[in-house]
């Protein structure tokens, strides 16, 4: 029996499930390996299986989701979280800084039609994960890794580094050094393949805090570069804004005068 | 001192032509993405003429004026490291076979003959360090294929950069009678002054059939040698291996940790960090992997993670890990420190820490 796998989304805006679809000839050979019972964006749906893995794209942002997400724990052996939204609750996590009531008021016809938990969070804020797959959006390379790991019946090495060394095993030319752009890549978690340095631009972090992230050296010289307090709180405060060393580095910004 | 000839600017070109009749694949410094880049090249037209560089900590820029030069700056931030020990490769490769048997498979490297022209003094002190380290002891084949094939056209340094302090370390800016170069050059307005400095490089000289250089151009020369001694700033202290003893708890570590990104760019720029890791990368269908080499840090995470323990969990214990091995460990290896003064760690440094600085300080003990 081959294992069961579920791709389940949530808020999210199913870019990550493109990892899967877009990944040519080795969507061929996954289908040969696993047997995919649920997978909504490629048309099996089975939501209520018991799998092996369970991919989750999506930030847990209504009472609706919480329900789904737990049992789907229960019907899963690996969970794994794909992409920034389920790992730390997603650009979306931004209003959990506002006044969310507020802003459906403001956006919404009949708001009485929306249902929201207080904030978007992470998947692990909720649940137990297995295996956190970081990225906005994940690619198909962390995906396959992670897949033929688990088959092998192990966790993926950890790709934690910051994305400086990924640039520079590519021989770029820092964009930080050379033309005073604020590149995050210092704090920012490899797996991208350094795709904004490799183009002339600035890392955006999309891809979440790297290990021993020191964001506070980071801030100190982005000031350096002449960004005023809001645009440095900014730079943490983007798609990965939730996640504990961006946020806590964000409000020390926040506010602050120039 | 075999004798030296001339070439004019204006002949440049030769030089490319006559490395590539002699089958050598030409690589030269370019100016690329805001920085001089070793690529390949073919003709003397894509040298960077007239481009300075202005390096400070944590900062690089590239500016064209009308100098009639190709080498009027003083590097980029690559040496000969990227060309030799490659940022990623295939060691080899395992397949299962129908049998259910492992099949290993050496990944030959490419057999290339390569010419790097514009290879700095300060770099062909770090080749050497790297020969050590390759070369002697386990011989590691990619490296030694790579390194068979490569002819090196070296050019002493009359622009050192503000970040430059290789007089202190005694590794140029002009490069030593066995240094390791085919051939050398001396540039000055009017074209080069070339010596050879191997049996290949007078062997290909010879075929040039230049005119020997006047003694007013290899007066020039040596005075433009002298000038780029003498506008260096930086240095490091002296007996800097002795002074870093008993400095491990120096409060200055966390001082400059609290300034690192540990993001490692140092160690990728620098000409003598050789820290690499291994790892397997196996095809979807579990059926073959490879196995990578690539640059590592000691920076990293992995590089001190040892069966379940992270020995070197703070930033402070990383950086001192990279200076005290460059600076002070070194020579028990390699009977030299392992910092040839190129600077290049102070210029990419994102927030521009000064190796000069920290080591100065370090040595000054804790009153400091």
């Amino acid at each position: 029996m081959k294992p069961t796998v579920a791709v389940h989304k949530f808020s999210s805006c199913d870019g990550c499930q493109l990892a899967f679809l877009n990944a040519g000839e080795a969507l061929v050979t996954l289908a040969g390996l696993v047997d995919i019972v649920h997978f909504a964006e490629a048309g099996y749906l089975d939501e209520e299986a018991r799998v092996d893995i369970a991919f989750i794209e999506g930030s847990i942002s209504t009472p609706h989701e919480l329900e789904r997400i737990e049992k789907i724990r229960k019907n899963s052996g690996f969970l794994v979280t794909i992409g920034a939204c389920a790992t730390s609750g997603g650009l979306q996590a931004l209003r959990n800084m506002h006044d969310k009531d507020q802003w459906v008021e403001g956006i919404y016809a009949l708001p009485d039609y929306i249902e929201l938990l207080k904030d978007s969070r992470p998947v692990s804020e909720f649940v137990k994960v297995d295996l956190e797959l970081w990225g906005c959006p994940i690619n198909t390379r962390q995906l396959v890794m992670a897949v033929r790991a688990l088959l092998f019946g192990v966790l993926p090495l950890e790709e934690h580094d910051k994305v400086c060394l990924a640039c520079k095993r590519q021989q770029q030319v820092c964009v930080m050094v050379t033309k005073g752009e604020p590149c995050m890549g210092p704090v920012t978690r490899t797996g991208c393949g350094a795709i904004c340095p490799s183009v002339g631009r600035d890392c955006y972090a999309c891809y979440g805090p790297s290990e021993l992230p020191n964001t506070a050296a980071m801030a100190r010289r982005l000031q350096g570069l002449g960004l005023p307090p809001e645009q440095i709180a900014k730079r943490f405060s983007f798609i990965n804004n939730h996640a504990e060393a961006f946020r806590e580095e964000a409000k020390n910004w926040q506010g602050a005068k120039s | 001192m075999s004798s030296a000839v001339f070439l004019p600017h204006a002949d440049s070109q030769r030089l490319f032509d006559l490395l590539h009749g002699a089958g050598y694949q030409t690589l030269a410094p370019q100016a690329r993405n805001g920085a001089i880049q070793f690529a390949p090249l073919a003709s003397a037209q894509g040298l960077p003429w007239g481009q300075h560089d202005e390096q400070r900590p944590g900062h690089y820029r590239l500016e064209q004026d009308h100098s009639p030069r190709a080498f009027a700056w003083a590097n980029g931030p690559q040496a000969l490291k990227p060309l030799l020990f490659a940022p990623q490769e295939t060691l080899w490769q395992v397949e299962r076979d129908a049998g259910g048997q492992m099949r290993f498979a050496a990944v030959a490297p490419p057999q290339q003959a390569r010419a790097v022209i514009g290879v700095r003094p300060c770099d062909l002190a770090a080749l050497k360090i790297h020969d050590a380290h390759f070369l002697g002891g386990a011989r590691d084949g990619h490296y030694a294929a790579r390194r068979q094939g490569l002819l090196l056209v070296a050019v002493n340094c009359s622009h050192p950069a503000e970040t430059c302090f290789c007089a202190a370390t005694g590794d140029g800016p002009a490069a030593a009678e066995h240094s390791g170069y085919d051939l050398l050059l001396d540039e000055l307005d009017e074209g080069f002054i070339l010596r050879a400095g191997s049996e290949t490089g007078r062997a290909l000289l010879g075929q040039l059939g230049l005119p020997a250089a006047s003694a007013a151009q290899a007066q020039q020369a040596e005075r433009q040698q002298q000038d780029a001694r003498d506008i260096q700033q930086r240095g490091l202290p002296k007996d800097v291996s002795q002074g870093l003893q008993g400095q491990m708890d120096h409060p200055r570590w966390q001082q400059v940790a609290e300034r690192c990104l540990a993001c490692g760019n140092c160690t990728s720029v620098c000409p003598t960090c050789f820290c690499h890791s291994e790892r397997e990368q196996p095809a979807l269908d579990g059926v073959s992997s490879e196995h990578l080499r690539e640059w590592d840090s000691c920076f990293t995470s992995g590089h001190s993670y040892l069966h379940g323990h992270l020995v070197r969990e703070s930033g402070a214990q990383r950086y001192r890990q990279w200076l005290m091995h460059k600076l002070a460990w070194w020579p028990e290896q390699f009977g030299r420190i392992g910092c040839v003064g190129c600077g290049r760690c102070i210029s990419w440094c994102p927030v521009g820490i000064d190796i000069t600085a920290e080591a100065a300080a370090l040595c000054q003990g804790e009153q400091a």
